[in-house]
């Protein structure tokens, strides 16, 4: 594979958007993150952020059925990107859908803090939709310099 | 992804164990709901020690059994839980469930 000059390693993943691939796409960014010897914390903050685009995909781009979902992930010096990309539903209005505890399905027991958690455990979260199209959102998290 | 039930009447204790998040909080929601219809507890204790994982899906089940024991006349209280578990909790102001000592 190819590579970009800048970039040390990349990570592809297209999987259906099942609810039991939750589990295999935030450990398998854990996976392809831990050669970096990252902080358990930050590992921990990473997989969850993950957990939650990917739930979103699941629970709302794809919600009258089952959809691709892309993850691209990316360790560039320090900087970790992962991406995740659907074909769904979209987002009509992202700054709505991003505040907290603002969900679009309250009798399910969703807390509505999926955007809060990937803002809140991420170093930037950015967010592109276009209804009908899907949605794709990056994330960004600086590993930590060690001594 | 098991839950353990234990105790009854007086307090009725769910220990969770492994990884909380949509895809197990559906299991882990009817499990301790059916546990909840059965003993008909004044306290629900949920024992987040053996959970390794846990995402925002695990906000909604506590909001949840929250909820379900509020309405019954019951409490809720949360213990033994990992750092990482209650820093997804503050966010959504939970944390103020956790006793404090830590069994």
């Amino acid at each position: 594979m190819r590579t970009k000059k800048k970039t040390d390693n990349e990570l592809k993943i297209i999987f259906p958007s099942l609810s039991e691939n939750e589990g295999m796409a935030r450990t398998a960014v854990g996976a392809f993150v831990a050669p970096k010897n990252p902080r358990l914390d930050e590992l921990c903050d990473l997989k969850t952020a993950v957990s939650e685009a990917v739930t979103n995909c699941i629970v709302h781009a794809y919600r009258d059925g089952v959809g691709i979902i892309e993850l691209f992930c990316k360790i560039s010096g320090d900087e970790v990107t992962v991406k995740i990309k659907d074909r769904g539903s979209g987002i009509e209005d992202i700054k709505k859908a991003m505040e907290p505890l603002y969900t679009t399905c309250p009798g399910e027991e969703r807390a509505g803090l999926g955007f809060s958690v990937m803002e809140s455990f991420c170093d930037s979260v950015s967010v592109k939709s276009k209804p009908g199209a899907g949605t794709s959102v990056t994330l960004k998290k600086k590993l930590r310099q060690r001594l | 992804m098991p839950v353990y039930i234990s105790g009854g009447e007086e307090l009725l204790t769910a220990k969770i164990t492994g990884e909380i998040d949509h895809h197990s909080s559906r299991w882990l929601r009817s499990d301790i709901d059916t546990a909840i219809m059965d003993n008909s507890p004044k306290k629900l204790r949920l024992d987040f020690s053996g959970v390794s994982f846990m995402d925002s899906s695990g906000v909604g089940l506590v909001m949840g059994r929250y909820k379900n024991m509020k309405e019954r006349g019951g409490t809720l209280e949360l213990v033994n839980m990992p750092k990482s578990i209650e820093k997804v909790m503050a966010l959504a102001g939970m944390d103020r469930l956790l006793e404090e000592d830590k069994e």
